[in-house]
C-alpha cells in the first residue's frame, strides 16, 4: 500500500505539492520546540535545556516504529523507500565538522531556516555561512584528495546498509534497543535539566 | 505582545515524527534541509558563472547543462519549511528583529561566529552528504548505519567544542 508515491503513480507535480505540504508541519514543528532560537539550541551542549535531543529522538522513535510496524504488517515495501547511502569516514569526518560548526555558529541548517522566518538575524547569517561553506565544498572537490575522501567506503559497511543488516539481527529487536536508549536519555535528561534548575535557584 | 510558550519537545517530537513518517509513506523519502540550500547556492553561481557550473563535477551533477537546480523534491519541501516555520512564529507571537546570542559577547561578534559556524556547518554536510535533518534524523529512522555514524560525530564534535565555545553562550 505505501509508498503511496508508488501504488498510486501520481507524478511529479502532486509529489512536489505533497512535499510543500510535509515541508509546512516539518518547519512549523520545528520552530514551534523552540528550534528557531540560537540560544536554546546551543543549551543542549551545556546540558542545560536538552530539547534538541528530546525532539530529535522522540521523532526518531516515532517514525522509526511506523516504518517498522508497518512493514512488517505488509502495508509498506520499505525496499521502495530512499535510504541514506553509507560512506562511514566521510559522514564521521563531515559530521566532526557539523558539530563544530553547531557550537560555534548556534544552528544546523534547518533550524536556521526557521530562525530565518521569524526575524532572527543571526539565522540569516548562519545560512549565508551555510552557502559559503558549501560553495567551498564545491571548489575543494577538485582536490583530488578530498574527492577520493568523499568516495571512500568501508569494506563491509557501503551502499544502504542498515544497522538491522549489519548486526544480522531483526529491525523490530534494534527499533527496541534504539527506543531503550531513547528512554534513558530522556531520563537523563530531565534529570540533568532539574539538577541545573536547582543549582541556579541556589545561586 | 508577550510570545507563548514553545511545545512540549515529546509533543514536537511526536508531531516531527509523524511527518516524517508521512514523507516515507507519501513521497518514499525523508526529510532534509541543506540539500536544498546547496541547490541555491547552484543556481546562484549558475546565474552568474553557468560555464563554471558544467566545468566543475560536483556542481553540474545538480545543475550541470539544462538541468534546473530548483526541480527537486527538497527544494519544494524546503520553501514548505520557510512557510511552517513562519505560519508557527506568527501563532506563537514569535516574530521579531533580533540577534541572539550569549550575555558575555555582543550581538555583532555573535554574527560573526554565526557566519563561521554556518559555513563549517555547510563544509560538513557536503562532505557527510547531508545535515541533521536528511542524514541524522531522516537516516537514523531508517536505521542507516552512515546515518548513525554521522548522528553521533555530529553531537561527539558539538560536545568536544563545548568548553571551548562556552564564553559564546553562558
Amino acid at each position: 500500500m505505501f509508498p503511496l508515491v508508488d501504488t498510486l503513480g501520481f507524478g511529479t507535480p502532486t509529489d512536489y505539492v505533497l512535499a510543500f505540504l510535509l515541508g509546512i508541519g516539518f518547519g512549523f514543528f520545528l520552530e514551534s520546540a523552540g528550534f528557531g532560537n540560537a540560544n536554546k539550541l546551543a543549551m543542549q551542549f551545556y546540558f542545560r535545556d536538552l530539547s534538541v535531543f528530546k525532539v530529535m529522538f522522540t521523532a526518531i522513535v516515532t517514525a522509526m516504529t511506523g516504518l517498522v510496524v508497518l512493514s512488517s504488517a505488509g502495508l509498506l515495501d520499505s525496499s521502495l523507500l530512499y535510504l541514506n547511502p553509507t560512506f562511514l569516514w566521510p559522514g564521521i569526518v563531515g559530521g566532526l565538522i557539523m558539530g563544530a560548526g553547531f557550537i560555534i555558529g548556534g544552528y544546523c541548517p534547518g533550524t536556521a531556516l526557521v530562525g530565518v522566518v521569524t526575524g532572527k538575524i543571526d539565522a540569516m547569517m548562519s545560512v549565508v555561512g551555510g552557502m559559503l561553506g558549501m560553495a567551498l565544498f564545491s571548489e575543494t572537490y577538485g582536490i583530488p584528495a578530498i574527492a577520493r575522501f568523499y568516495a571512500l567506503e568501508t569494506e563491509g559497511l557501503t551502499g544502504t546498509i542498515t544497522l538491522p543488516e549489519w548486526l544480522g539481527v531483526r529491525p523490530g529487536l534494534v527499533a527496541a534497543a534504539v527506543l531503550a536508549v531513547a528512554v534513558a536519555g530522556f531520563w537523563g535528561s530531565e534529570w540533568a535539566e532539574s539538577y541545573h534548575a536547582r543549582k541556579t535557584a541556589q545561586a | 505582545m508577550p510570545s507563548k510558550p514553545y511545545f512540549n519537545p515529546y509533543l514536537a517530537g511526536i508531531g516531527l515524527g509523524l511527518v516524517l513518517l508521512a514523507a516515507f509513506l507519501i513521497s518514499g523519502r525523508g526529510l532534509g534541509a541543506s540539500g536544498a540550500i546547496m541547490r541555491t547556492v547552484v543556481q546562484a553561481e549558475k546565474a552568474v558563472a553557468p560555464g563554471h557550473v558544467d566545468a566543475n563535477p560536483y556542481l553540474s551533477a545538480y545543475g550541470g547543462g539544462d538541468r534546473n537546480p530548483w526541480d527537486e523534491w527538497l527544494v519544494l519541501e524546503t520553501l514548505g519549511v520557510l512557510v511552517g516555520g513562519l505560519l508557527s512564529g506568527a501563532f506563537g507571537k514569535r516574530i521579531r528583529r533580533e540577534i541572539n546570542h550569549g550575555p558575555r559577547i555582543t550581538p555583532r561578534q555573535r554574527l560573526g561566529y554565526a557566519l563561521v559556524g554556518g559555513a563549517l556547518f555547510g563544509y560538513g554536510a557536503r562532505l557527510a552528504r547531508g545535515c541533521t535533518s536528511g542524514v541524522a534524523l531522516t537516516g537514523g529512522a531508517t536505521l542507516a548505519v552512515g546515518s548513525w555514524a554521522t548522528m553521533l560525530a555530529i553531537f561527539a564534535g558539538a560536545y568536544g567544542l563545548a568548553y571551548f565555545m562556552r564564553r559564546l553562550w553562558i
